[in-house]
């Protein structure tokens, strides 16, 4: 008998606790959804969230374990099978859950919640939780599943396998371009963050001498001693944060105070660096570093919320949901809501790391649930509490800090000004006190999402922790935790498109395919820096504003990776016996199909000059003929500038659009071939062999399982 | 053993499989049990060996 075959039926006990955390959430939501005029508590946000995931977890994704995949503890995982005591190792579920959560939180659902905040903190919240439950928890789990039944294959593998060569090619251009987009958007947020505050920049360049002296205390003075070089570098780092107040009010300021252009270039230079050099010098130390930040804030984030339980100043929503005109990005809820929040509830990255490191370390089946269900729905926690940091803060301080440049000016007074024409409210005078509290020159157009989490996040820690007094040294500190943690993204990024192109490459020419071979390490190196770095200087130089331009295409090409990983799941599904259950990733695919496809085609067809890519290149073009310049491009230079970011997008636009319409159509081709097939398609999974190990399924063990643990001699 | 000592080793244990300093211990139990005639890796050269392995295949990190 296995340990989940004991399992027994719910009994009432677990139905009395069960009900009440159903009627504790569904308070919650109706606190959420009848509010209006009022402000409300974050705790309610929460509330709603917890309780939900709570109930998903423990019923949605249990079904999806028993009776979608029927997973089987009686079979040997790879990680078993092929135990090599390197890449293939049963790890302990806990451990594979720190690992696998490392992997997948980023950026991504700090910044994109942060975004969707100008439609207000309802449509965000819903999608984050309902999105998270029914579609990005889910293709986590799944694929995490498929890739483990097969050896840990990659969803590029599996797409191709499954699917045939044609949806195999769109699937692998798909992952390289979303990675170039990604490096870029994310990079954007940086230069953003940093440019013109002598305090962030210096604060992220001494990362580098850290990670360098950690790398090097880890490799020479003490081998392997992880966790006593993380204390060093963490200690360092915050030493450095510090120290970056006293280099923002002495002579050096004016050598770290730097233009975006200039922060553009260094962030290309560095990425090369740190794709071409050994990972034990900048990318693991790096690595170790962002990890230990990543954690730390984000669980200091949710004790602040819950100590300072601060009230939601953002409307639920506001009429740029409806209206499509907001400032921010434009585009209406649907589909751009769902675009712009990317990462928090649904993100095809994550489906490259659930067929990639963590299915060949997973100790037992059914511990899927835990560790591919369970982390997303921690990853989606973090994009609420993201939400939350961005809704406390005034709506008027809101957009002067994420509405483009072009639109606000570059004073208080014309951003005061521009404000109050969006219909909302912020004097000069506040604007000013605001940019003094935190220490920084300005507050205005200072976009990508990243410096309104840090205003955020400085108002409930100082409230938490420390008062007015701290309040700089914690935007600091959320500016370097955000900025340490993308630029791990961009190193490691650059280094995962490099390695791609050199396989590629290596088909037709051999060499290429080694990567330590050093021509074709600096060639690939300077192709992928150059292509996210080409789309970084457009972004930073756009007189319409980077963030507004290209964080919609970030997230369309997200989403379009999502939509490949759910039909590389529902293909798999209907393929191996389960098509009765097939729905369980369809339905979410064909809602991220018609997400995707409806922003693609908007993008591409609208004939609104602020959506349409093509709309605005034809406008801008039209009158750059005539000679004349359109506000809030300054001279021709900048006109011709629109023009060419405007074509380069509305054309990835069209491309993204028409790798998904492959991939489906060729993946509905084999679905009709399975279900009208006389024989079983091949088998493409490995061959069962019975598991010897015992280990608990979820977090905590059952008395079963402890019981099974006991006889088997193992300590839970 | 009190509450906070348990608490604090299993932290410690956490942390050391998370980050995979016991990597070294696990090896050279593996290595008396299966090669038991021959020496295992210096912890140094053991190290060295392992960080770069990782060099290709950084593992990627999302968004």
């Amino acid at each position: 008998m296995t340990l989940s075959e004991v399992r027994s039926q719910m009994t009432p006990r677990s139905m009395l606790i069960w009900g009440a955390v159903a009627v504790v959430g569904a308070v919650a939501w109706g606190v959420l959804a009848l509010s209006r005029g009022e402000q409300i508590s974050a705790i309610w946000l929460v509330v709603a969230a917890l309780g939900s995931y709570a109930i998903a977890y423990r019923f949605y994704a249990r079904f999806i374990a028993k009776k979608v995949l029927q997973v089987d503890d009686n079979r040997a995982t790879p990680a078993e099978r092929l135990d090599n005591g390197t890449d293939f190792q049963p790890m302990d579920r806990r451990v594979l859950f720190g690992h696998h959560f490392a992997a997948i939180a980023g950026a991504g659902p700090l910044v994109g919640p942060v975004l969707a905040a100008q439609m207000g903190y309802l449509p965000g919240t819903i999608w984050i939780i309902v999105g998270v439950i029914f579609a990005g928890a889910v293709q986590d789990m799944v694929t995490l599943f498929f890739s483990m039944r097969r050896d840990g294959r990659s969803l590029g593998q599996m797409a191709r396998d499954e699917i045939g060569p044609i949806g195999g090619v769109a699937a692998l251009i798909a992952v390289f371009a979303i990675m170039i987009i990604l490096l870029a958007v994310l990079a954007l947020v940086v230069v953003n963050a940093l440019a013109k505050s002598p305090w962030g920049t210096f604060s992220i360049a001494m990362t580098i001498p850290i990670a360098l002296f950690m790398g090097y205390y880890m490799r020479v003075i003490r081998p392997g001693r992880v966790i006593e070089t993380s204390l060093i570098g963490v200690a360092l780092l915050l030493l450095a944060i510090v120290a970056g107040g006293w280099v923002q009010n002495s002579s050096w300021a004016a050598a770290f105070t730097l233009d975006p252009t200039t922060l553009v270039f260094c962030l290309v230079i560095y990425g090369f660096a740190a794709s071409v050099l050994p990972v034990w010098m900048l990318l693991a130390p790096r690595d170790y570093l962002s990890t230990f930040m990543k954690v730390g804030t984000i669980a200091l984030l949710a004790v602040g919320v819950l100590i300072t339980a601060p009230l939601l100043k953002n409307a639920p929503v506001t009429e740029f949901a409806f209206s499509g005109k907001g400032p921010v990005f434009a585009g209406s809820l649907f589909p751009f809501v769902f675009i712009t929040i990317a990462c928090g509830a649904l993100s095809g990255f994550h489906a490259l790391i659930a067929s990639g490191t963590t299915p060949k370390l997973i100790q037992k089946e059914s511990q899927v649930r835990f560790i591919g269900y369970g982390a997303m729905l921690l990853e989606s926690f973090v994009a609420i509490m993201a939400l939350i940091a961005a809704s406390v803060l005034d709506p008027g301080l809101y957009f002067a800090m994420n509405a483009p440049a072009g639109l606000l000016g570059t004073t208080v007074e014309s951003a005061s000004q521009a404000v109050n024409n969006l219909g909302f409210t912020i004097t000069p005078q506040a604007l000013a006190a605001a940019a003094a509290s935190v220490q920084e020159s300005t507050l205005v157009a200072r976009t990508g999402g990243a410096p309104t989490l840090a205003v955020g996040m400085s108002e409930i820690f100082s409230g938490a922790f420390g008062g007015d007094a701290l309040k700089a040294f914690w935007y600091h500190f959320a500016i370097m935790f955000e900025a340490l943690f993308i630029l791990t993204t961009v190193d490691a990024g650059t280094r995962v498109g490099r390695y791609m192109l050199q396989d590629t490459l290596g088909n037709v020419y051999k060499p290429m395919s080694n990567v330590n071979w050093k021509p074709g390490m600096y060639v690939t190196s300077a192709v992928v820096v150059g292509a996210w770095g080409y789309f970084l200087y457009a972004g930073v130089t756009d007189p319409l504003g980077g963030i507004n331009q290209l964080f919609p295409l970030f997230g369309i090409a997200n989403q379009l990776l999502a939509a490949v990983a759910l039909t590389v799941c529902t293909t798999l599904l209907i393929k191996t016996g389960r098509a009765k259950y097939a729905w369980v990733t369809a339905v979410p695919l064909a809602w991220d199909a018609a997400v995707t496809l409806t922003a693609s085609y908007q993008k591409v067809f609208s004939p609104d000059p602020t959506l349409g890519f093509f709309a605005q290149r034809e406008k801008y073009a039209a009158a750059l003929d005539q000679g004349k310049v359109l506000a809030p491009a300054k001279n021709i230079a900048d006109m011709q500038a629109v023009v060419t970011n405007s074509t380069v997008d509305g054309v990835l636009s069209a491309l993204f659009a028409i790798l998904i319409i492959i991939v489906i159509v060729n993946a509905l081709l084999v679905w009709y071939r399975a279900l009208t097939s006389s024989e079983p398609l091949p088998n493409t999974e490995a061959p069962a062999v019975p598991s010897q190990i015992v280990a608990p399924s979820g977090l905590i063990p059952t008395a079963e399982e402890k019981r099974a643990l006991a006889t088997a001699g193992e300590r839970p | 053993m009190t509450g906070i000592a348990q608490l604090g080793r299993g932290l410690l244990w956490y942390l050391r499989e998370l980050t995979g300093e016991n990597q070294y211990d696990r090896y050279v139990e593996r290595h008396a049990r299966e090669h038991a005639d021959t020496a295992p890796l210096s912890r140094r050269e053991f190290e060295r060996r392992r960080i770069d392995g990782m060099d290709p295949k950084p593992g990627s990190r999302c968004c």
